[in-house]
């Protein structure tokens, strides 16, 4: 009797790693999925926080499409080792902070340790030639490979017509006559595969899973470096960076501003660990101060506060401020007009 | 046979997740774990994780701020 074989799939919860899972599964492999959490995923976490997002499905796209194709997945912390990735990329950073072939790499060497650890026999992902600018062009593809650890272990169904035969194909435990050729960044084919096995409801098609490839969040993010005089972060900093508008009033601090209740919700728990400011005379957001305000930064913060709470329109707003020490005050502070917080505040 | 418990509150998804995967990790089929957690994504990626990993939800709580979920090892 011809042994089974393991394969182990990074699955990210999108389309592409779906369908090369299923081709898989159609070929008799056992597969069982993992999905690295890097503190960078945008699903999840925003979903949780923002109560704007209360109507969508909170479903964990990894494990519904583990689901749906009746795999085993492994969920896998890597906050802390993907530090390095983020903060020494080997290859450079893409359009933001996105180390994407690094992190590739980092991936695919962390799933060659787990097939190890478990005795499987190769890797899958979804990753198709030509579909990402940086990680998925024909010429970095063997870069991952080799980088990583897996080499001919390293199989991708969805273009492996494009490349060199791996080791699962030439030892016959894969079909390569069953596997795709696809390249490029069009969705129709994967599309067509999807309606093929009955999919109508998968997660964005093409990933975009990751805020490093958020213009606006690697910008948060280079601030804060910037500002702490170190490139370095915890897994409560890149949470905050999700969350509430930044505004930079001075060199010194940062006010995080809850947009809407859920957000007002989440940075409660992160209440203590800053000095904030709280609406007392008008519905308002909670706002938290990152450094060391003075006595006018307060004053300043305190009129940005009042212009987005419901007072905005009033002559003067009550807000209390609290110190990180614990100490509590009361001001009354005009409301800064929209056109007197200058754009550059806004991180 | 272990019961344990297994407070996940302030955590939001996937980390509720995670965290139950390393502590069922850690005991043998039948064992029971009680999970609580303030993320109510918690309550629909918990019971998903279990459905695909072969263990049972016995009770799933949930409430304003969060909820509990009691999972048998299988």
């Amino acid at each position: 009797m011809t042994k089974q074989r393991k394969a182990v799939a990074l699955v990210s919860g999108g389309l592409d790693s779906m369908l090369a899972v299923n081709l898989m599964i159609k070929q008799g492999i056992h597969v069982e999925g993992i999905n690295f959490f890097t503190g960078f995923c945008v699903e999840g976490h925003t979903h949780a926080i923002r109560k704007k997002d209360k109507a969508k499905p909170k479903r964990n796209n990894a494990l519904w499409v583990a689901e749906q194709l009746g795999i085993k997945l492994h969920i896998i912390d890597v906050v802390e080792e993907y530090k390095d990735v983020l903060l020494n990329p080997k290859y450079g950073y893409g359009a933001n902070m996105n180390p994407c072939l690094d992190c590739k790499v980092f991936m695919v060497k962390k799933a060659k340790q787990w097939l190890e650890e478990n005795d499987f026999d190769f890797i899958i992902t979804g990753e198709v030639i030509g579909q990402r600018p940086m990680s998925q062009r024909k010429n970095t593809m063997p870069v991952i490979a080799k980088h990583s650890g897996a080499d001919d272990l390293l199989l991708r169904p969805l273009s492996a017509k494009n490349l060199p035969p791996t080791l699962p194909e030439r030892e016959g435990w894969v079909d390569r006559e069953q596997l795709m050729g696809l390249s490029g960044r069009g969705r129709k084919p994967q599309i067509a595969m999807a309606k093929d096995i009955g999919l109508d409801d998968f997660a964005q098609p093409a990933g975009g899973c990751c805020f490093l490839t958020d213009k606006q969040y690697s910008n948060k993010l280079g601030d804060l470096w910037q500002h702490r005089c170190s490139r370095d972060y915890t897994l409560d900093d890149i949470m905050l960076l999700k969350v509430g508008r930044h505004l930079r009033p001075a060199e010194h601090y940062k006010m995080i501003v809850a947009r809407e209740e859920g957000e007002g919700n989440f940075l409660e728990g992160y209440r203590k660990e800053f000095t904030h400011i709280r609406t007392v005379s008008h519905p308002g957001p909670l706002t938290l101060l990152d450094g060391e305000p003075s006595a006018e930064d307060l004053h300043m913060a305190a009129r940005i506060v009042a212009r987005y709470s419901s007072g905005r329109d009033a002559e003067e707003v009550t807000l209390e401020i609290n110190s990180r020490e614990g100490t509590q005050w009361q001001v009354k502070v005009p409301p800064l007009a929209a056109d007197d917080i200058p754009g550059a505040w806004f991180l | 046979m272990n019961n344990r418990v297994l407070d996940t509150s302030r955590l939001l998804c996937p980390m509720p997740v995670i965290k139950t995967q390393q502590m069922v990790n850690s005991l043998a089929a039948g064992d029971t774990l009680e999970v609580t957690f303030t993320d109510p994504g918690a309550a629909h990626d918990i019971p998903a994780w279990c459905r695909v990993n072969g263990h049972r939800v016995l009770e799933l709580e949930q409430h304003d701020r969060g909820g509990r979920i009691l999972l048998q090892v299988g």
